[in-house]
């Protein structure tokens, strides 16, 4: 489904993705682990193919095509979501002109009007989204939890194959992070593998991840099952920089 | 979509445009440029009482004698000896479709109006060539004593009331422009409506300038009796040019107490027309005057819709939006004077600038000692899309009362590449999610408009942005 080999990408000149490798199967779902500032939302922004980023080295594919050369609707329409950590504003465009130009656009055949009212009616139920969300401007002055139910809501819309979620978890209250999890499994089958970006190993009690992996300094320097999330909890990012830290400079 | 069909009919897609009708003209000065002896053929010709060929010279002198204003634009290309100042078309106004000549109606065909106008319209008044030529009026109009003409015939059939008002809320030396328009006036519309009558559908008017070198001078006078509600809408669609033209109209609003006047006006000129319009209302006790104003394409417009509460409670709205593309300098604002107490108003600009564009807000607030209570609210927005599109504000304030409140707020985006990527990401192509970002600037204005005109004023900025008008 998508296979990150050797990817290397810079910001500003500034080498921020140092030679990562991942690979995620179909169905599955992987939890990216690591302190702030270890470069997990530049992997995130440059597969989703973000500009500010330049890629200067490896490869990502994405259902066996190279996808670095894709524009970044190219890439949604090829199946590729990412739920923003800092979803962008758009005044005066309502969430529901949002949802029906951007569903549209990565469908083959456009729904009616009346098939788009419902499913829109139908997402947010499970988002439990007041229906006022619908004519509200997209993003602009929503909480900072109302942004990340949207994104999720965004999802479940475009159903896509691959979503990477770059802590959708932060800033949610118990009850949110229950209805986003929601959103999530709602999708979740053998058509649909998830990245999931996150600090706290809670959100992944209730999206069971098949792989944790740990990013340190713009790689992934070790991966386990979920008990790995536990014992980051415990220990904390020092044992993995004393683990893995030279194997990162290196 | 029913929406993208209004589109084709409205014939947008043509009006990358410029189609002309062969130019057959009924009348047209001998000459181009102006003085005494084409204003005299131009009233003449009108058959027009004494008065207003006085009018005319009197207003002629003031253009004269006033030098072109240095504020604003950049008129130095504007050549006043290159202009024919009057022509009308071959065939006179009709009172019905059918009378309508047949070379003219095509072009209506082709601007859309009888499919996408006809049946849901009313009334329509439309200017071709410096003259109404088509224009009809729903009769319950007619029973409810309400005038919908051309100022022409407005001169003719209602004399003392366009002798009672015209050119008192804007004079003739009010400024250059208007005193070029009050010598050489020809069309635009003439409407009142009676005390305590409401006009639920629009009255609407197309304009259309056909001939090359010509100027437009359309003079629009609107009274609201006591207590009455109408919305005037003037849209407009120019052919293409190669040499410079003008646009300088007149538009006067009386409101008088508890009446209710919207205006709204979507232009679009070419790419090469100066258009500078003098929009001028007064509102009388707890009256309202609302101008909606879209402003795009021409090479420069200069535009500053006005409005004067004169009356307790009265209030004035001003929105409007331009769009300035490579070239062109749109530079509007909107101006209240509040002359008496508890009078509010708002002031909503939106500007957008690509490529070479500049807008420019200019504005003028003013509160008169004694108008207490006064509120006042005015809000520029400007869009760029792009790292060399300008934008500069102009706001001036002038405040004599102490009891008052006004807030002013400006502010200045960019579309941003975030913005742009966070679209993209949901499958809009860089096009598609640069339009969604400006559509969702203006919509503000647009919601303010008729549907079938925000989709015309969404579909014009988009056609704009693509380049591909003008
Ligand atoms: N324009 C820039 N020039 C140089 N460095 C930059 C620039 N933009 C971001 N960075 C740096 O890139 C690094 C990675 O940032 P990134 O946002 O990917 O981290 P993150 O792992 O998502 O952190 P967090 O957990 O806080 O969200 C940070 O050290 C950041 O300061
Ligand atoms: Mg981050």
């Amino acid at each position: 489904m998508l296979k990150i080999e050797n990817l290397r990408a810079e910001i500003d000149g500034q080498e921020i993705v140092k030679g990562l490798d991942l690979e995620v199967s179909k169905g599955e779902i992987h939890a990216i682990m690591g302190p702030n500032g270890s470069g997990k939302s530049t992997l995130a922004n440059v597969l989703m193919g973000h500009p500010r980023y330049e890629v200067t080295g490896g490869s990502v594919m994405f259902q066996g095509e190279d996808v670095l050369e894709l524009e970044p609707d190219e890439r949604a329409k090829l199946g590729m979501f990412l739920a923003f950590q800092y979803p962008s504003e758009v005044p005066g465009v309502s969430v529901a002109n949002f949802l029906r130009t951007a569903v549209n656009s990565v469908r083959e055949e456009e729904l009616s009007p009346m098939e788009m009212f419902r499913l829109i009616q139908e997402k947010m139920r499970v988002m439990q989204m007041d229906p006022k969300f619908a004519e509200r401007y997209l993003n602009e002055g929503f909480s900072g939890g109302e942004k990340k139910r949207n994104e999720i809501l965004q999802m479940l819309m475009l159903e896509p194959k691959l979503a990477i979620m770059d802590e959708t978890d932060s800033g949610l209250d118990i009850d949110a992070l229950q209805v986003v999890a929601k959103g999530v499994n709602e999708l979740r089958g053998p058509e649909f593998s998830a990245v999931v970006i996150t600090h706290y190993q809670r959100i992944l009690r209730y999206i069971e991840p098949d792989h944790v992996h740990v990013m340190l300094d713009g790689r992934l320097v070790t991966s386990g099952g979920k008990e790995l999330a536990l014992d980051l909890e415990d220990k904390g990012y020092d044992w993995v920089r004393q683990e893995f830290g030279s194997a990162a400079q290196s | 979509m029913p929406e993208d069909r209004s589109i084709q009919e409205l014939g947008l897609d043509e009006y990358k445009f410029g189609f002309h009708d062969p130019e057959e003209y009924f009348f047209k000065t001998p000459r181009k440029g102006i003085d005494p002896e084409i204003v005299a053929m131009i009233s003449k010709h009108k058959n027009e009482p004494e008065w207003m060929l006085e009018y005319r010279l009197k207003a002629l002198e003031s253009f004269l004698s006033k030098p072109t204003p240095r504020w604003g634009g950049d008129l130095s290309e504007l050549d006043f000896e290159e202009i024919y100042y009057y022509i009308r078309p071959m065939e006179n106004q009709g009172r019905s479709w059918d009378d309508v000549p047949d070379d003219i109606k095509n072009t209506f065909e082709r601007l859309g109006i009888p499919q996408a106008e006809r049946e849901s319209l009313a009334g329509v008044g439309a200017q071709y060539e410096s003259e109404v030529v088509y224009h009809s009026l729903k009769e319950e109009w007619d029973k409810a004593g309400v005038v919908f003409m051309d100022m022409d015939s407005g001169l003719r059939e209602h004399e003392d009331l366009v002798r009672e008002y015209f050119g008192t809320i804007i004079p003739a030396d009010d400024n250059k422009f208007s005193a070029l328009n009050s010598a050489v006036w020809s069309g635009g519309s003439f409407v009142y409506v009676p005390p305590g009558v409401h006009i639920d559908i629009p009255l609407q008017a197309y304009f259309r300038i056909n001939a090359e070198n010509m100027g437009q001078f359309e003079r629009t006078l609107i009274i609201a009796d006591e207590g009455s509600y109408v919305h005037y809408i003037e849209g407009c669609t120019a052919p293409t040019y190669t040499t410079n033209s003008l646009h300088s109209a007149v538009v006067e609003l009386i409101a008088k107490p508890n009446a209710r006047i919207r205006y709204s006006t979507i232009q679009n000129w070419s790419h090469n027309t100066y258009n500078l319009v003098t929009k001028r209302a007064v509102a009388y006790e707890n009256a309202t005057v609302e101008w909606v104003d879209g402003n795009l394409g021409s090479k420069l417009t200069m535009k500053y819709p006005a409005v004067y509460l004169m009356g307790e409670g009265a209030r004035g709205e001003i929105l409007s939006v331009a769009y300035a593309g490579d070239g062109q300098h749109q530079d509007a604002g909107g101006k209240v004077v509040h002359a008496a107490p508890n009078t509010s108003s708002l002031i909503t600009s939106k500007s957008i600038s690509k490529g070479t564009g500049r807008s420019t807000y200019r504005g003028l607030l003013k509160v008169h000692e004694g108008a207490v209570n006064s509120k006042s609210r005015v809000e520029c927005d400007a869009l760029l899309l792009d790292e060399n599109a300008r934008t500069d504000t102009y706001p001036y304030i002038e405040i004599e009362e102490k009891k008052v409140n006004t807030e002013h707020e400006a502010t200045v985006s960019k579309v941003g590449e975030d913005q742009l990527f966070y679209l993209m990401s949901r499958g809009l192509s860089e096009e598609e999610a640069m339009a969604m970002v400006v559509n969702g600037f203006i919509e503000p204005i647009a919601k303010e408009l008729p549907l079938e005109y925000a989709i015309e004023l969404n579909r014009l900025i988009q056609l704009e942005m693509e380049g591909s008008v003008g």
